[in-house]
């Protein structure tokens, strides 16, 4: 009884305390749940579609393959594999590019935001720099990174480095900026030295918009890499995926497509647990 | 027994468009040990740029202020600061927030712990220690704000405007408590308001500022903080003296806004 109960919460289907007296709900965000139930109806109705237009002949498998082929290919690439890798290989080398290119991202560029957001000189030194690459995509870098690196593993980190740096950079210096100065003040007048209001208020006080930084650098790094890996690789969902249109293996293609989304969601649904738990006043102050 | 004194401080302000503000002409005045002085004046009066000034925030253009025998310059744990709000910290607890004056100066955990539980017990928020500041009302963030401030144990507490984000009957009861850390503490204080009936009923000593030139227009000794440790807070603010003082201070403020709209319209015309 509880499991179902604590089900239809989940899922929103039943409401409670004021929500549903509520009479004007048009713009009341209050008012509006997550709508789980919709998010599930949309889910697998989609799947029905998908589906019945396959079964009943009305999508041709050239362009669209039918999920159980897709399902085929996801039983047969991750026990046999696919160009010398099985599928978990596959996602690990795309996985491990980015948490190394973002790992380094991150520890650069952190640093340098905050620096930015404190000393006038390495602000003005920066900015025009920080302001040049940041719109650049990474991937027109590709055609150089390959030329220094070749097409291994340190030709994607480099790419995805680029990714994460500028975004790590401007939200690490917004959150400097975002201080109250009372709270700066405050600190002063509590005796606390330069060392320690960096160290107790900066840096706490910036979380919030470093994590939002790094949430957004995420789904960069990932789409990044992906196609960085369409372009040269050996191994990768992106090559998966880039060999498998070669040889019009449409169902790969798309097992392919459907990994990056599922990953991409997962690590989006990851960061923001991380975040809840770390940075609970976000947006209370 | 220290003695706060401002000695002739003078501000002025560069405005970009090339104006010069005086913000504070000449202000001269001093605090015994244990005073409780209010400044009450419009807006622009320049009542922040002093507190910011003492507070060592902001060089005054020309005078000094000293506190017994040293020139006071920059800022430190000899003053403390209460904010009207959001100068707590977010991401610490109620105790964490109210000890860390200690904490940066490197007292000792257990002391700390003491320190904290006292301060806790004095401005009534016992169970509240472990609770994240942002789940207090403003009330009780005031509260913190004011134990944060006395752990430190400063010589000298500076107010901006304190209370001047609460409702009424909280603003009421926290009028109480000032009254009360001041008597317990014996601490001196500063408290910037905009509200006449805050400052005659806080204010041991009151300064009433006028604006451009930001000056002391007239200081006033006042009877009813002594009475308010003692006598019910209501009693005295509808007593007698207390009403025409209020109506006296409040006519010369609405004299000092009439004079500067009636500038402003004579350069306007």
């Amino acid at each position: 009884m509880t499991l179902i109960k604590s089900f239809t919460d989940y899922i929103g289907f039943t409401k409670s305390g004021i929500q549903t007296q509520k009479i004007s709900t048009f713009g009341d965000t209050e008012a509006i749940g997550k709508g789980r139930l919709w998010s599930i109806v949309s889910v697998l109705s989609l799947a029905l579609v998908w589906h019945m237009g396959s079964k009943l002949g009305l999508i041709n498998p050239i362009f669209w393959p039918a999920p159980s082929a897709v399902w085929q290919q996801f039983i047969s690439i991750s026990q046999e594999g696919y160009r010398g890798f099985t599928l978990w290989e596959h996602i690990w080398a795309s996985l491990s590019r980015i948490l190394i290119g973002f790992g380094f991202g991150c520890l650069l560029g952190i640093p340098l935001g905050f620096a930015m957001g404190l000393s006038e000189k390495i602000r003005g030194w920066f900015d025009p720099i920080v302001e040049f690459f940041r719109p650049i995509p990474p991937l027109a870098f590709i055609p150089l990174v390959i030329i220094w690196s070749g097409i291994g593993e340190r030709s994607k980190i480099l790419l995805i480095f680029f990714a994460a740096l500028w975004i790590m950079v401007i939200a690490a210096r917004a959150g400097v900026s975002s201080i109250k100065l009372n709270k700066i003040h405050a600190a002063h007048s509590l005796g606390a030295s330069k060392k320690q209001i960096l160290q107790h208020v900066i840096l706490p006080n910036s979380l919030p918009e470093i994590f939002t930084g790094m949430r957004v650098a995420m789904g960069v790094c990932w789409g990044t890499v992906v196609a960085a890996e369409l372009v040269a690789a050996n191994s990768g969902v992106g090559y998966m995926i880039m060999v498998a249109s070669k040889f019009l293996a449409t169902d790969i293609v798309v097992l392919g497509v459907i990994i990056v989304g599922l990953i991409g969601y997962s690590i989006d649904i990851l960061m923001r647990k991380i975040e809840a738990k770390l940075v609970p006043w976000k947006g209370k102050s | 027994m220290s003695e706060l004194k401002a000695s002739n401080i003078s501000m002025v302000f560069d405005e970009p468009n090339g104006n010069r503000v005086e913000a504070l002409q000449n202000v001269n005045f001093s605090l015994k040990q244990g005073e409780l002085l209010a400044i009450l004046g419009p807006s622009g009066c320049g009542k922040s740029t002093l507190l910011n000034i003492i507070a060592g925030f902001l060089a005054p253009t020309a005078g000094r202020v000293s506190n017994g025998d040293h020139t006071l310059i920059h800022s430190g744990p000899d003053r403390g600061m209460v904010f009207q709000q959001g100068a707590l910290f977010e991401w610490m607890t109620v105790s964490e927030n109210i000890g860390f004056g200690p904490k940066m100066a490197g007292t000792p955990a257990q002391e700390i712990d003491a320190i904290v539980n006292d301060l806790l017990d004095t401005v009534g928020l016992q169970d509240f220690g472990d609770k994240a500041v942002y789940e207090l009302s403003g009330g009780m963030q005031q509260r913190v704000a004011l134990a944060r401030c006395l752990a430190n144990n400063p010589d000298i507490i500076l107010m901006d405007e304190p209370l001047g984000a609460l409702d009424a009957l909280t603003r009421e009861k926290m009028q109480s408590l000032v009254l009360k850390l001041w008597k317990e503490t014996g601490k001196t204080i500063i408290l910037i308001t905009h509200s006449v009936e805050e400052a005659l009923f806080l204010g041991e000593r009151l300064f009433v500022m006028a604006p451009r030139p930001g000056r002391i227009k007239k200081q006033y000794n006042l009877p009813f903080a002594e009475a308010g440790l003692t006598q019910n807070p209501r009693d005295i603010k509808t007593s007698p003296e207390f009403i025409a003082t209020r109506e006296e201070i409040l006519s010369m403020i609405w004299g000092m806004e009439e004079e500067i709209m009636g500038n402003s319209q004579a350069v306007g015309a």
